[in-house]
């Protein structure tokens, strides 16, 4: 089966700065993967490559069996413009870990802003998309709030709301409950674990909550210094880390719950 | 480097670029250069002498008022409201039309040079005060306390305390005000003084070659606007030395 | 000896001098409408990201933004007529306000859109709008209102700088006031009703600046 997403030698640098390191990655389809590891590791800028909001030094990006961030011309392989891009990125969603709500747009249409705009829904359409969605995560009394009436948890469900309006099929989380107080966590974790069960969603998630991604996930990657270190089912990474980093992380970071 | 700096490197590049640009393009006109240029320099002369003693009487007039309007006893922040509302409220052309026509009339005459100077300083004195305001108040508040908590009097405070730190910050928004005063120089051609915009209009009312006379003009009015911002900069450097500014990286 | 102040005198030009306020408020809006417009494609253009569009740009904000604007009149009311464009004076005039203050209301713009928090940009990108849907609907509507304090402090700036136009002999309040007082050889009461009026209206313009700063902080709640 054609991997979802498919990262292949794929390498990102700011100036000196090496942060993805000839990645390789291949994500199933409707598989959730977790993504841990220290700070500056380079994580979020898988994550930010994907979403086409950072270019690549090298390599290339495959989504759904198509190319990225290269678009076939006269067979060959060249950068994609911007025009491809739009087509592409349609494909994927994202989560912000500062939701980045529009703040002069309600709930409701801050997720129809989108659909409307992009996808040539007509406002009944999307009004009747975006209703449903907010209600799924749990927010049908909110629709006509303004982001800044709203709780950090609230928000960043309206923000998944947004993204899914869109249809995609990869969503991307980056840290989505980072900026969170502690007991808003819940209800957003909550609300991923239930589009995990629901829809067939490819997932990749940066995440902090090891308890979640050891329950949630099913593949967990330890990333540091723009490397996957470790990668497997949860438990055996979890349970049995092989290497060294992977241990000395787990340890620093489990001891603290 | 603090995003003023920033912003205040940006001008001096953009200005250093035209200034070169429209050299070059004078230079290419020669005749006109030979002509017009000698006649020029003498205007922007004088307002050079002009935005200078302007912007020195700004200073003082900018400091007096705006620490009445933070310190001083009522009578004096009310004085010092005034003058800055009405020199504020009305345009530095109305100033100087008031002054040079009106002035006489209560038996005080002045040469139009010094109505000049003075319609001009007080005029961007009373912008001048919000900035000494503004820049005081931007002080850490924390300064205040300690110097407060070591029973420090307020002449003390700001002479040793407050005002340094104060004076730093002033520079940019002091530097932006000279630019102004000096584009408000141009406004005393209109009382007959022979300043860069009169020669200028001089010549042309006799030759018409008001394309040449005018980028001329430009250049020259760039030229010391450059002179103003460096100077500036070089004094925001001196003064800055010892103290932490901008991002902490 | 003379008295200070002829009030029959007062009396006398403030009907003249009142009509010549109406045409000083009229260069005041139409300039800064232009103003305003202009101000915003400037800012906007400012910001491309191809450096053969924002560099000209750039260059001229400050090109315009560093000289006298009495010198930029001057230029306009000598220069346009030898390109065959023959305006009255008081559309040169308006012209060279309009053009002036975009300059300034360019740098404002610049500074309210660059404000708009980068995540807003990126959030816009991940649902894929376009860049023109993304400046109408989502950057514009939040760079401006934090910006209108001070394009209302720009717009009573130009009101106050319309007597530069009786440079080029526009019949506004400062040439009625030169006139008179030279046909009449008594300065002091045009200028200084002059000088009352607009301090009276740019005290009024600033106290409403105040209050539409006011309504805008407090109406997001």
């Amino acid at each position: 089966m054609q991997p979802m997403v498919r990262f292949r030698g794929v390498t990102k640098q700011y100036g000196d700065l090496t942060v993805l390191d000839t990645l390789d990655l291949d994500v199933a389809p409707h598989e959730k993967v977790a993504i841990i590891g220290p700070s500056g590791s380079g994580k979020t800028t898988l994550l930010r490559v994907l979403m086409t909001l950072e270019s690549i030094e090298a390599g290339v990006i495959e989504v759904d069996g198509q190319p990225l961030t290269h678009m076939p011309h006269h067979g060959k392989l060249v950068a994609a413009n911007a025009k491809y891009l739009r087509t592409m990125r349609s494909k994927i969603g994202m989560v912000f870990q500062h939701f980045n709500l529009f703040p002069h747009m309600t709930a409701l249409q801050n997720c129809m802003e989108a659909p409307v705009y992009v996808l040539g829904l007509s406002k009944p359409e999307a009004e009747e998309r975006a209703t449903a969605l907010l209600d799924m995560v749990g927010l049908a009394d909110k629709v006509s709030h303004y982001p800044s009436h709203l709780s950090g948890g609230q928000q960043q469900r309206v923000a998944i709301a947004r993204a899914l309006a869109m249809r995609p099929k990869v969503m991307l989380f980056d840290e989505v409950t980072s900026a969170l107080d502690p007991e808003l966590v819940g209800e957003v974790l909550q609300v991923i674990r239930r589009l995990g069960s629901a829809h067939q969603l490819t997932m990749l998630i940066v995440t902090h909550e090891m308890g979640f991604a050891k329950e949630f996930a099913d593949r967990v990657c330890f990333f540091d210094a723009g490397h996957i270190v470790e990668q497997g089912p949860p438990e055996q990474v979890f349970g049995h880390p092989q290497h060294e980093r992977t241990q000395a992380f787990l340890s620093a970071v489990l001891d603290l719950h | 480097m603090s995003l003023r700096t920033r912003a205040m490197h940006r001008r001096l590049l953009v200005v250093c670029v035209l200034v070169s640009f429209a050299t070059g393009l004078c230079v290419a006109s020669f005749a006109g250069f030979r002509e017009f240029l000698p006649g020029l320099l003498a205007g922007a002369w004088v307002t050079l002498q002009i935005t200078v003693a302007g912007g020195a009487l700004a200073v003082v007039m900018g400091l007096i008022a705006g620490l009445c309007k933070l310190y001083g006893v009522r009578p004096l922040r009310w004085l010092a409201v005034t003058y800055i509302e009405v020199f504020r409220g009305t345009s530095a052309l109305v100033q100087l039309f008031w002054l040079f026509f009106v002035l006489p009339r209560f038996g005080v005459s002045l040469s139009p040079m010094a109505v000049a100077i003075i319609a001009l300083g007080l005029n961007v004195g009373a912008y001048g005060a919000e900035v000494v305001r503004a820049s005081i108040l931007a002080v850490p508040h924390g300064q205040f306390e300690a110097a407060i908590a070591l029973n420090m009097s307020r002449l003390t405070m700001l002479r040793r305390i407050i005002l340094p730190q104060a004076l730093v910050r002033m520079i940019p928004p002091w530097g932006n005000l000279f630019i102004e005063l000096l584009k408000a120089s141009a406004l005393v051609s209109l009382i007959t003084i022979s300043d860069l915009t009169f020669k200028a209009y001089q010549m042309n009312q006799t030759t018409f070659r008001t394309v040449e006379i005018f980028s001329l003009v430009l250049v020259l009015y760039l030229g010391i606007a450059l002179m103003i911002t460096m100077s500036m900069r070089m004094l925001e450097a001196r003064a800055s030395t010892g103290l932490a500014r901008g991002r902490t990286e | 000896m003379e008295e200070l102040v002829d009030w029959g005198f007062v009396w006398d030009i403030l009907p003249l001098l009142l009509r010549a306020t109406l045409v000083t408020i009229e260069a005041t809006l139409i300039g800064f409408g232009i103003a305003a417009s202009l101000g915003l494609l400037l800012a906007i253009g400012r910001m491309s990201r191809q450096p053969w569009i924002a560099w000209p740009i750039a260059g001229f904000v400050e090109f315009i933004r560093s000289t006298p604007l009495l010198v930029q009149l001057f230029f306009m009311f000598f220069v346009l007529p030898k390109f065959g464009l023959v305006m009255p004076a008081f559309l040169t005039g308006i012209l060279g306000l309009g053009l002036h203050y975009s300059s300034y209301c360019a740098e404002v713009y610049r500074a309210g859109l660059e404000n708009v928090p980068r995540g807003q940009w990126e959030a816009a990108l991940a649902l894929n709008l376009s860049l023109p849907r993304t400046y109408w609907d989502i950057v514009i509507p939040q760079a401006i209102p934090p910006i209108i304090p001070a394009l209302g402090n720009y717009l009573v700036s130009l009101f106050k700088e319309t007597p530069l136009l009786s440079a080029i002999a526009v019949l506004e309040l400062m040439q009625t006031a030169k006139i008179l007082g030279s046909e009449y050889f008594r300065y002091l009461e045009p200028i200084t009703i002059v000088g009352l009026l607009f301090l009276g209206l740019s005290l009024l313009a600033a106290a409403a600046i105040r209050r539409v700063e006011h309504w805008l902080t407090t109406r997001k709640g």
